[in-house]
């Protein structure tokens, strides 16, 4: 019995980059940074004050008033990230039954800046309570429950929960979908780190960097690594049941080849890199289970944290995987900031775009890599072709999930 | 060892429960099988100000349940269930885990709103009360990353252990128990793992879920007589009693258990979702999605409707909910519904958000290996749209060898999954 093939056929990236993909790529390729001074909040009180922020973002062009005082602005990206990825795929849902489609979305951390204001509102004035929206909108399935509801994606819903690695993790879950039967899965997820109290949240981990220069806040693998930048949004991608996707007609950007997950089995510390080891074991599990091997990698997405101990043990678990000269390595997130699992989404959509133009973009952030970090990296932009690309992703506290894409051949 | 569809097998081989009035497995099937109800006035905080003023509060004991004092500090309440049920499950496993077990034993486990708990707590102390939106960062306390971020749960889990293998959370709201273990039993049949610590947790008694649900009058406004209070298919039924805790399974390819000579309490036969497309909250009262999710379920293992003997039903004691899924019942079982045995265990012990799916799982594989039916407590009042066996006050002694149970979510989802008596090994 052959295997069912899942195909990527539609991206929406909602992200400091831009919206939809094109402007997404032309970011990317131009290389300018999109941090800047945090505007969702005064951050003059807290030691980070920079952010990546989606620019130009009007949520009333995706979704009716109603629906918006209900939402949390997390979900709001990820409805115009599925809107815009739905677009480009040009699938008509409507010729389809709604169980043959379904939505597995990563989520971290909820709705922030909803949950917030409703916390207040509880606890401010003695008899204070929360809005009737509280319990359908702060929740971590609220993004997967709203789109598919709006959509009618009436399929296996999923909601992966891996911190940033749950970003690959739905990639996995929307072909483990697809191969049980279903035919359109939407995968990926934003997250909406940006609220005072979750960014109070995420100082309690120490990885964040309190630089205010934006050109050099966030510099993974170099010798100046300093911790990361948080950011919100991220993407959603159509993945496809290739033979559904060939009878339409779709334009197909890659296939989802293989993965694998592992755990560290043991507690992220301050001055620990993580396991070597089961990070490398992730990204060989993920080219077995391609029918892959390592020479045949062509480029490799890393997960960038811009924590030097992580970096320095992610440096190792690629030359561990691929050895001394290694495929190309390439990473932007110091250009967006980490948008957790929805930065592992924009990779993957990076990934697809530089194997359908042929184009390697390159490495923001990195001056001199730091001792252990000497890796192949893209330091410009270079026409190449790409064929086979890994994404890498780690999540606090312990998950590594590797994710090989590949051009899609008959 | 594959299966009809060519997919690996997949069994419980242990089980750990923490719930209110039983905070071990074997206490939550005495609690379940006398019939006592667990739902209480809630004593976690003041409540007075709100609502619905009841709850099912777990008398839990970290300390007791063998947690280290350092587990304790970091770990947010639900992950100390988690922590608790995945000792108690493995224990009862007798897995030994070895190098290369490690290698391939996951961690997947379900919640619906993670560390709430903790992140109230926290929030009081930043925000000054509430008073200020810019909270002050410095009054938090080390562990506020993992209070937002639930993933925590199965990582704390396979910190403990030193687990290798997949691991995630999965958080689908109240289909998140139920879904996890579906989750798990995929990684399994395809491969991925071959044994997980499976299951869910949920510690959402506090102020911020209460009035959440207040706000919706998704819980019960009876507030003085609390042991009566969760009153699911009765005709009476004014809403749900929120409820915490978890349980994990320990789901393992049947040729792993079979060599290792590991109890098997039942096999993993099916397992579905299906979303409606209609409400966050709501629910129409047709049962079609849920009975879909059923039917495919049922078709996975090719179990015959007919062959259910037991339903442990969703029963929140919602008006909508519990026609809603009778409905469902009656659609995928056709006049079958009537002949199996259905209860809501949820009338005893709440209902604890994410972690129920997981504890009702729990229920289900107990109730093969003792067949016995759990009851439907405070069951008095027959309501017209609701006509089935609940199994009302006392438990039943009947032959269970096909246990199925659905669950009900915020975001639409319907969950089904199907417990069977381990068939001859093929």
């Amino acid at each position: 019995m052959t295997e069912t093939r899942a195909v990527i056929t539609g991206i929406g990236v909602v992200a400091p980059s831009g919206i939809g993909a094109d402007a997404h790529w032309k970011t990317v390729l131009d290389g300018s940074t999109r941090l800047s001074r945090i505007t969702r909040f005064d951050p003059s009180s807290y030691p980070v004050t920079l952010a990546g922020e989606v620019p130009e973002f009007d949520v009333d062009d995706y979704i009716t008033a109603r629906l918006k005082v209900a939402t949390d602005r997390w979900t709001w990206h990820g409805f115009a990230a599925t809107q815009e990825a739905l677009t480009d795929s040009t699938i008509d849902l409507s010729t389809m039954d709604p169980y043959d489609t379904a939505v597995a979305l990563a989520s971290s951390s909820g709705g922030n800046e909803f949950g917030q204001g409703e916390l207040q509102s509880l606890w401010c004035e003695p008899d204070g309570k929360v809005s009737v929206y509280q319990s359908i909108a702060w929740f971590y399935a609220a993004s997967v429950g709203q789109i598919s509801i709006l959509h009618q994606l009436k399929g296996q819903c999923s909601v992966l929960v891996a911190e940033a690695a749950g970003g690959l993790d739905s990639f996995a879950q929307a072909t483990r979908t697809i191969r049980r039967g279903t035919k359109m899965v939407l995968a990926g997820g934003t997250e909406g780190p940006l609220s005072p109290y979750a960014l109070a949240c995420q100082l309690s981990t120490n990885r964040l960097s309190t630089s205010d220069d934006p050109t050099t806040a966030y510099t993974p693998f170099d010798g100046g690594a300093r911790g990361y930048i948080p950011a919100e949004g991220g993407a959603v991608l159509v993945v496809e049941d290739l033979d559904h996707a060939r009878e339409r007609g779709a334009d197909i950007y890659g296939e989802v080849l293989g993965w694998g997950a592992t755990h560290d089995g043991k507690a992220s510390r301050p001055g620990s890199g993580g396991s070597v080891d089961q990070y490398a074991r992730a990204m060989r599990l993920a080219l077995q289970r391609s029918g892959r091997t390592a020479s045949e990698v062509d480029v490799v997405f890393p997960d960038a944290v811009g924590v030097l101990a992580a970096d320095q043990a992610e440096a190792a678990a690629m030359r561990a995987v691929f050895g001394d000269g290694g495929p190309a390595v390439t990473t932007q997130k110091a250009q967006v900031g980490r948008m957790y699992q929805g930065g592992a989404a924009v990779d993957v959509a990076t990934a697809l775009q530089a194997m359908r133009y042929d184009m390697l973009p390159a490495t923001h952030g990195l001056t001199d890599p730091a001792p252990g970090c000497e890796l192949n990296f893209v330091r410009e932009a270079t026409a190449r072709r790409t064929d086979i690309a890994m994404v890498n992703a780690r999540g606090y506290d312990g998950y590594n999930t590797s994710l090989v894409v590949g051009r899609y051949e008959d | 060892m594959s299966g009809a569809d060519g997919h690996r097998r997949v069994v419980v081989t242990g089980v750990g429960v923490v719930a209110p009035g039983g905070i071990t497995r074997d206490q939550f099937w005495s609690t379940l099988t006398a019939g006592r109800t667990a739902t209480r006035k809630i004593t976690f905080f003041d409540a007075s100000k709100f609502r619905s003023r009841v709850a099912a509060e777990a008398d839990f004991d970290p300390v007791a349940a063998g947690l280290s004092a350092q587990e304790i500090r970091r770990a947010d309440r639900y992950v100390q269930f988690g922590l608790a049920t995945a000792a108690e499950a493995l224990a009862d496993s007798g897995l030994e885990l070895d190098e290369a077990t490690l290698e391939n034993t996951g961690v997947v486990m379900g919640s619906a709103v993670g560390g709430t708990l903790a992140l109230e707590n926290e929030y009081v102390a930043v925000s000054n009360t509430g008073k200020e939106w810019l909270v002050d960062h410095t009054y938090g306390g080390p562990f506020l990353y993992q209070a937002l971020v639930p993933s925590s749960l199965a990582a704390d889990i396979a910190h403990r252990y030193g687990t290798h293998g997949p691991t995630q959370v999965i958080s689908t709201g109240c289909t998140s128990g139920i879904d996890a273990i579906g989750y798990a039993w995929q990684l399994v049949q395809d491969g991925e793992a071959d044994v997980i610590i499976a299951g869910a947790a949920d510690s959402p008694i506090s102020p911020v879920t209460v009035s959440s649900f207040d706000a919706i009058k998704a819980t019960t406004p009876e507030n003085d007589d609390p042991e009566h209070a969760s009153r699911p298919f009765d005709a009476t039924r004014k809403g749900f009693v929120m409820g915490e805790g978890g349980a994990v399974l320990i789901l393992e390819e049947l040729g792993h258990a079979l060599a290792r000579g590991a109890k098997v309490y039942c096999e993993v036969t099916g397992y579905a979702s299906r979303s409606n497309g209609f409400h966050m909250t709501g629910l129409r009262p047709d049962g079609l999605e849920m009975s879909e999710a059923i039917t495919v379920s049922l078709n996975q293992g090719r179990t015959n409707p007919d062959d259910v003997d037991y339903i442990c039903a969703h029963g929140s004691g919602t008006k909508q909910n519990d026609r809603h899924e009778t409905a469902a019942f009656k659609r995928a079982l056709g006049d079958h519904a009537y002949q199996a045995s259905v209860s809501s265990i949820k009338s005893m012990i709440g209902h604890s958000l994410g972690a129920i799916g997981a504890i009702e799982m729990a229920a289900c594989a107990l109730t093969i290996d003792n067949n016995v039916v759990p009851p439907t407590a405070n069951w008095s009042q027959r309501d017209p749209e609701c006509d089935l066996d609940y199994t009302p006050v006392h438990a039943r002694e009947r032959q269970v060898d096909v246990a199925l149970s659905v669950g009900s979510g915020f975001g639409g989802f319907q969950s089904a999954m199907v417990f069977s008596r381990l068939k001859e090994a093929s």
